[in-house]
């Protein structure tokens, strides 16, 4: 067999089999109105026939008139929460007399398999890997997450409003680092998935899915979907000599001129499923006899990210939305060798005044200091 | 050792000795006997339901035997930190960071110049540059204070004024009548000192201002950005490349840092609020 279907009414088999094989599955399911991820244990719970219209600073879900099961793209929150926990216990100090024992909680041992990752998460995931794992050290509570962890990813046919994976080149089709990858197609009398795939632990659940064999119409459909999503993006950038182009600019009167819509609120340092900041807060029980340390998400634009003694490096907000995007788009690069960018568009739909960093680089681009300069 | 590098190793408090009026240095005993350490490396010093700060080591690195650390009194960790006796625990994690050039310098004049509590993290640049001392030519210090009542150290700058193969100037921004010295800020110190700018390598250690006009009086001297060498500051919460705070441009300062060849960060320093 060198294609493979999972015909829609056998979608349940994979939530039994990854259970079978002692996972925690996690998957999309509508709470409060918009699609998160969260441990769901039957395929019904997903948000099957919706979608999400996305643009600039808005979110709603709809109905649509099919009974796609993954028909919409990404929520707010991204799968970054569990490999990556918004709070964590660091370690719990005890006092004795005048010194004090510190122990560091274990680890949790869950085995995680994330069903319905985007092409472009996949790509944060390995992002985050890059900054986790791969730098000077390793985040033990991260990589005993992410050893275990099973992906399945369900490529883009449709993409959103505020999509540009295209242009980051993470998408709609999940070209790396998984281990089984769906695309969907239903159609009049068709309702299926196309199987692909990308590891060997993917190989042996796909060994224990009813799989048939896949048609040559089948796989072509598929393939033909893929290549339109490609063509339909809500949004793109232009990434050429981008990393230059923020260093040449710092001092760009532009970044004024953001400062101005700018609410330095954080909400897109929160959504993004790779910005990976943290600061530490420190608490005592009223005896003094506990103390512990806790991590939790931390945003660069908040003032006190970067406090020294005697007032915060980057004071105006200008100084701030700089710092975020030079270094999703420039700086993370020297640090990681790759974009800090993936283009999930997330940032731009929640973004309470709609501050949409495909357009902040293009006005850039237009309004680049070393043309000035030059003429 | 903890094999995590979040988890801190407790210390235990030996000494507590009084600088200044608002600075103090504790004499810290490893349990594993011995700390080594770089000159120009720091800690992560946690104290108890306080919170955590970087502070540079400030010891001989060639006296692995109890590990050193002054700090000033500025804030809520700190001024804690203050409080603590002999006897006391404190949690440490480290050493991290990037060291001063100790080994590249050799051969050359050293110039070390530096304000207030800067002077710390560069004492174990002395101390080993002074341990070796055959291998360098010329080794200056050029030191600022306050006020005389700021000064860091005084009884080991004596020591090292007298020597004859160190020199040593320090000035105090002001002073009483009992001061007979330099008056003013540390970089009029530069135009005379005594260094071959074409074969010196200069170690600096302050606030960015002071480092700026440092660099300037330097280059004006004829000394080559990359033969400049400067530590940083920034927030630290991690200091293993994790928290992003310490960020400078694509730099971690926790970990390519907190010392930097000044041509690597130039571009840097020149950006507002960067
Ligand atoms: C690499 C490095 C080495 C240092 N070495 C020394 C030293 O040897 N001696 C010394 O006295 N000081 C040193 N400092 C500065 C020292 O870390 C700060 O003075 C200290 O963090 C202030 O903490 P606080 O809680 O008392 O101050 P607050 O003003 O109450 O600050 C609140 C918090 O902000 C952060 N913060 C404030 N100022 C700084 C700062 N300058 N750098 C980093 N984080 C800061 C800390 O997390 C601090 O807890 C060093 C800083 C760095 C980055
Ligand atoms: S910067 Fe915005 S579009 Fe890019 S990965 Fe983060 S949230 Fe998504
Ligand atoms: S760009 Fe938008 S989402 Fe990000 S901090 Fe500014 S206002 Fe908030
Ligand atoms: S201090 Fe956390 S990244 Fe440098």
């Amino acid at each position: 067999m060198t294609h493979a279907v999972l015909e829609r009414p056998d979608l349940k088999s994979l939530f039994n089999i990854l259970q079978k094989a002692g996972y925690t599955t996690i998957a999309p399911t509508v709470r409060d109105n918009v699609i998160t991820y969260e441990n769901v244990t039957d395929q019904s719970e997903l948000p099957i026939g919706m979608t999400d219209d996305q643009k600039n600073g808005s979110y709603r879900l709809k109905k649509r008139k099919d009974k796609s099961v993954f028909g919409f793209v990404v929520g707010p929150q991204s799968w970054k929460k569990f490999l990556y926990p918004a709070r964590l216990k660091l370690w719990e100090a005890h006092r004795n007399g005048k010194s004090f024992s510190i122990a560091k909680p274990e680890n949790e041992e869950k085995k995680l398999a994330f069903i319905g990752v985007r092409p472009c998460e996949m790509s944060a995931i390995s992002i985050q890997d890059k900054v986790f794992l791969k730098s000077t050290f390793v985040d033990s509570a991260y990589s005993s997450r992410r050893e275990q962890l099973f992906t399945v990813i369900v490529n883009c046919t449709e993409p959103g409003g505020t999509c540009f994976c295209t242009s980051m080149d993470t998408g709609p089709r999940a070209k790396k680092d998984y281990d089984l990858a769906l695309t969907e197609v239903v159609k009049k009398d068709q309702h299926y998935f196309l199987v692909e795939i990308g590891s060997d632990q993917g190989k042996e659940i796909a060994n224990k899915l009813p799989l048939k064999e896949a048609s040559e119409e089948q796989v072509s459909e598929a393939d033909k979907r893929l290549n339109e999503a490609a063509r339909k993006m809500g949004k793109a950038l232009k990434t050429d000599g981008v990393k230059d182009l923020l260093y040449e600019n710092a001092e760009n009167p532009h970044w004024e001129k953001v400062a101005e819509r700018c609410m330095t609120c954080a909400n897109c340092t929160m959504v993004c499923p790779t910005c990976f900041c943290s600061t530490m807060e420190d608490s005592t029980d009223l005896s003094g006899e506990i103390a512990e340390r806790w991590r939790t998400w931390d945003s660069c634009f908040t003032m006190d990210f970067s406090y020294v003694h005697g007032g915060s490096i980057r004071n105006s907000s200008s100084a701030r939305y700089r710092q975020w995007l030079t270094h999703k788009l420039g700086s993370w690069q020297d640090q990681f060798g790759t974009s800090g960018c993936v283009g999930c568009g997330r940032c731009i739909t929640w973004c309470p005044v709609g501050i949409d960093i495909t357009e902040e680089i293009k006005t850039l681009q237009e309004c680049d200091s070393r043309k000035s300069k030059s003429n | 050792m903890n094999t995590d590098p979040m988890v801190p190793d407790l210390f235990r408090v030996q000494k507590v000795r009084k600088e200044t009026l608002d600075t103090f240095t504790l004499e810290l005993s490893p349990k594993q006997k011995k700390f080594r350490f770089e000159p120009g490396q720091f800690n992560m010093l946690y104290v108890s339901g306080a919170g955590e700060i970087p502070i540079s080591i400030s010891g001989n690195p060639n006296q692995p035997e109890s590990l050193i650390h002054t700090t000033r009194a500025v804030g809520s960790v700190t001024n804690a930190m203050r409080k603590l006796k002999a006897g006391d625990y404190l949690g440490v994690r480290g050493p991290f960071g990037t060291k001063w050039p100790v080994d590249k310098a050799m051969g050359d004049d050293v110039v070390i110049i530096t304000g207030g509590i800067g002077l710390a993290p560069l004492r174990p640049a002395v101390y080993d540059i002074l341990a070796k001392r055959g291998r360098y030519g010329n080794v200056v210090l050029l030191y600022g204070a306050r006020t005389p009542e700021d000064i860091l150290y005084p009884k080991e700058i004596m020591g090292w004024r007298s020597r004859f193969d160190m020199d040593v100037h320090v000035t105090v921004d002001r002073a009483a009548g009992s001061w007979h010295s330099n008056v003013g800020v540390v970089t009029k110190l530069i135009p005379k000192a005594p260094f071959d700018p074409q074969n010196t390598t200069a170690f600096i250690c302050g606030p960015e201002v002071m480092i700026r006009f440092t660099t300037q009086e330097l280059k004006k001297r004829g000394l080559s950005d990359d033969k400049i060498y400067v530590s940083m500051e920034r927030n630290m919460k991690c200091a293993i490349g994790f928290c992003g705070h310490c960020q400078l441009g694509p730099y971690f300062v926790c970990k390519d840092g907190p010392v930097f060849r000044y041509d690597e960060i130039k571009r840097l320093l020149e950006i507002r609020e960067v």
